[in-house]
């Protein structure tokens, strides 16, 4: 009988963002649909209302079903039989529950028989499922590739796929190949147009998540002897014309209900997604974003199981005559892992509102011309969704490892045993920090913002703004902190030296996060009470881990930097 | 081919939940203290409703409910997950009723809605805990009945298959329908609300819901699908003496806790006369009567 939703205040605080009414009348048309679908929000308070009671479906099946068999399925996984996947059946069960609730296709428009709900709500129930279940969330979390055929396919291709995911039919990206992870432009499935102008594919991939999936977006190298990036193409490939098996799925540490695939292509048949050559370059780029959005969800969602796993445990658990939580060293733990939640979930909506803003901008450019203003507001949003969203999944990513780690810590002993729901939150954290991107290339899509001052602007105009007086001692740590980053920056820059703002770009880009993080909790803790106490901690962890990298930045010049490189040789 | 089905449902208090002053001095409920919730036995039974609806389309899903106006939550949670309507069967003239005269007004509500194929409710409610309304309805409406039902397997030229739950394991029966089934709580769980369903029907109401919010009377005649129904003893062509109290025969006399101290089993055959000989001695040892 738990609700993962109306037990956790952050997320109604977050649904209910002032920027949100903007949003939700841009996404809702100024409400157009009210008169064509009886299930459309006639205003911006009826879509709050729906967006709510939805999100209590979302939480009642996660506390009630997909958390409930979160154990069984880790046990006993999905297996392979005649080359296709059978899922464990508690994931059958959780599939079935979210089909019949209406939760697949939430994004997509009406028309196309979805819930037209905007990112952020969406992401909402990510966090929710990830809570519950992070490996679940990878097969829920899959209708995102339905955005990519949105975005890119033509209308037929959308009126044929989209409704089919919204009523349930799941997807799966097949990008990685066994030469082709981080680096992608390796790809070598085949992809060859027959006399016809159809296109079979042949070939090999591995890693893919949901591989068996009802409906595949595929990149292939469609242009003969082509070698890098430019040779792909985008292709959906429906399961119902046959042509891919499955060879094997990966015995895996973690998010082990979700099955991992090796696929064999066999001139399986495929549709072309949008202009050939794109694949890589515009399409899996577009595809990779929203993935990131959910893989930081995902982590956020982990991290909440992690902390409260942890609070519950050290609340019970006596030595020496009280609960571990009376002391110290235990509850320094705990209020970090909940400032680290608390702040990684404030970045996690600000960036899924700023992709928000930017997407359905971009929607609405296909329906009419944009104003100059609306151009220019779109522009400046999809910068800031481009500059917050490997900022958000990298170090939700990280923090969330580090929470599940922290949990474990608190459980002692029992922690290391398979008796506690720590030990399999801890094994599924440790991917969030990999797959979509591992955090080393996190940083490598985030460093051109440090350099170009994106997030230095957003620091100092968020700074800028009137604040409470009780406020003004965090205010002047924050300053501080910003120029500490600022300084740094300029320091690094300085040097001139690719190879060296290389080695130093992750400790640029976590400065620059912490920085976003504490002003983000500031400003929720304005709006709400519950935030202070993670504002204040996090403020603390946070001027202490500036300074430290502000240290060896400072102190760590170039010459030493061939300390830490190898050569081949 | 498609059903009319209807779904009996009731309002209970969350007995899971219960606290000290769960009940009043007289021995009856003291609903204020109690949070209100969906009969989950009845839940199971919508499940099969909803199914048969997929089963057969077309099929049309009306709950029905007695109770006061509030029951309309039940009717809305059951919309949520795809019933197509409800009834709320409301009187003062109600206040009061035993399983004898609850089941005399549902039986009348039915006559009233007239058309149907199926009638399926929960085997009991958990307050009152009889197992009596579900088949004092058929008797009353002169139906077949089919009670610990699992499994509605399917509805085919007249009959429907049903897999009930008995002592000994399970009995698939075939009943002519119209008939009323009475599911077991072994039976699949209801399915969780439906998000397109939920923004559809969640500014149904009944009429008495309107009239203390008036903000809602544009909308529902906008959309006359968010109209739930609300009869009173009158409209069903109910005769008042059967009704509520004055119908009923069941007065709490005290509350005792009582702890059986029989552990054995006896096995009573499916026929008139052992049932009979049963029914005497259940009445000659004061168990019944």
């Amino acid at each position: 009988m738990a609700n993962f939703y109306k037990d956790n205040e952050a997320l109604k605080h977050y649904l209910t963002h002032p920027m949100m009414e903007k949003i939700v009348a841009l996404k809702e048309r100024d409400y157009a649909d009210a008169e064509k679908y009886d299930y459309a929000p006639f205003d911006y308070a009826d879509a709050q209302d729906s967006y709510d009671k939805v999100l209590e479906i979302v939480g009642e099946i996660c506390g009630d079903i997909i958390a409930e068999n979160a154990e069984e399925v880790d046990h006993t996984g999905p297996r392979v039989e005649n080359n296709r996947v059978i899922y464990a059946e508690g994931t059958a069960r959780n599939l079935d529950a979210c089909r019949k609730a209406g939760l697949m296709g939430m994004a997509m428009p009406r028309r196309l028989g979805g819930l037209n709900f905007p990112i952020t709500p969406y992401i909402m129930a990510a966090d929710i499922v990830s809570r519950a279940d992070a490996g679940f969330e990878n097969l829920w979390g899959l209708q995102d590739c339905a955005e990519t055929i949105y975005e890119f396919a033509d209308e037929d291709q959308k009126q044929r796929y989209i409704p089919r995911v919204c009523a349930g039919e799941t997807m799966s990206m097949d990008l990685t190949e066994p030469d082709a992870g981080s680096d992608l432009q390796s790809v070598m499935l085949k992809a060859s147009q027959k006399e016809d102008g159809s296109w079979v594919l042949n070939g090999v991939k591995r890693f893919i998540t949901n591989g068996d999936s009802d409906i595949h977006l595929v990149l292939a190298r469609s242009e003969e002897g082509t070698k890098d990036g430019r040779g792909l193409s985008m292709f959906i490939y429906d399961k119902r014309n046959g042509g891919v098996n499955v060879r094997r799925i990966e015995n895996k540490m973690g998010i082990k209900g979700s099955p991992t695939c090796e696929l064999t292509y066999k001139d399986a048949p495929a549709e072309l997604v949008g202009s050939r050559r794109l694949g890589l370059i515009k399409y899996v780029m577009a595809l990779m974003n929203g993935a990131r959005l959910g893989i930081a969800a995902q982590s956020v969602g982990l991290s909440e199981a992690a902390y409260r796993e942890a609070l519950g445990y050290a609340k019970e658990r006596c030595q020496f005559g009280k609960p571990i939580i009376e002391f110290p060293a235990v509850s320094e733990i705990l209020s970090v892992m909940k400032a680290k939640l608390d702040a990684t979930r404030a970045l996690l909506y600000a960036c899924s509102r700023y992709v928000d803003v930017y997407k359905i901008y971009d929607d609405i450019a296909k329906e009419r011309k944009l104003s100059v203003e609306e151009r220019k507001e779109a522009k400046e949003f999809s910068k800031l969704a481009d500059a917050f969203t490997p900022l958000a999944k990298g170090l939700s990513s990280e923090f969330c490892n580090q929470n599940a780690y922290d949990a474990i810590q608190i459980h002692g002993g029992s922690g290391f045993m398979k008796d506690y729901a720590c030990e399999r939150i801890y094994r599924d954290a440790r991917i969030t920090s990999i797959y979509e991107g591992t955090t080393q290339l996190q940083v490598v899509a985030a460093i051109r913002h440090v350099t170009t001052g994106t997030y230095l602007n957003w620091i100092n105009s968020h700074l800028e703004g009137e604040f409470n007086p009780a406020d003004q001692a965090v205010v002047a740590k924050l300053k501080a902190m910003a120029e500490k980053y600022a300084a740094a920056v300029e320091a690094v820059t300085a040097v001139g030296d690719t190879k060296y703002l290389d080695f130093m770009a992750r400790r640029l880009v976590e400065m620059a996060g912490y920085s976003v993080m504490s002003i983000l909790l500031l400003e929720d803790a304005a709006r709400n009470d519950m935030f202070r106490r993670s504002l204040n901690v996090f403020v603390n962890f946070a001027e202490a881990e500036v300074e430290k990298h502000a240290a060896f930045i400072a102190k760590c010049a170039p010459e030493q930097l061939n300390n830490y490189l190898y050569s081949q040789d | 081919m498609s059903l009319n089905i209807i779904v009996l449902a009731k309002q209970v208090p969350d007995t899971r939940n219960v606290g000290k002053d769960a009940m009043k001095e007289d021995g009856t409920i003291n609903r204020a203290a109690l949070p209100a919730i969906f009969n989950p036995e009845d839940l199971n039974a919508l499940e099969q409703a909803l199914k048969l609806k997929e089963q057969y389309p077309g099929s049309k899903v009306t709950l029905l409910s007695m109770g006061p106006a509030r029951a309309a939550e039940i009717i809305r949670e059951g919309m949520y997950r795809g019933a197509d309507g409800g009834i709320v069967l409301s009187d003062r003239a109600f206040a009061g009723s035993d399983t004898l005269a609850t089941s005399y007004a549902l039986s009348a509500a039915v006559a009233k809605i007239g058309q149907y194929d199926l009638i399926i409710g929960g085997r009991q409610a958990i307050d009152g805990d009889t197992a009596q309304v579900g088949p004092q309805i058929a008797e009353k409406l002169h139906l077949p009945q089919v009670t610990y039902a699992e499994d509605i397997i399917e509805v085919k030229d007249g009959k429907a298959l049903v897999k009930r739950r008995i002592e000994s394991g399970v009995e698939t029966v075939r009943t002519p329908i119209p008939a009323v089934i009475t599911v077991n709580g072994s039976a699949a769980p209801c399915r969780p609300r439906n998000a397109k369903f939920v923004q559809k029907y969640k500014y149904a109401a009944v009429p008495s819901e309107v009239a203390a919010d008036p903000a809602k009377k544009d909308l529902i005649e906008k959309r006359p699908y968010l109209n739930i129904g609300e009869w009173s003893a009158q409209y069903v062509d109910a005769d008042l003496n059967q009704c509520g109290l004055a119908g009923s025969p069941t007065k709490v006399k005290q509350i005792e806790n009582v702890v059986f101290t029989a552990k054995d089993a006896r096995r009573v055959e499916n026929n008139d006369q052992e049932i009979e000989t049963l029914i005497k001695e259940l009445i000659a040892n004061h168990t019944i009567g």
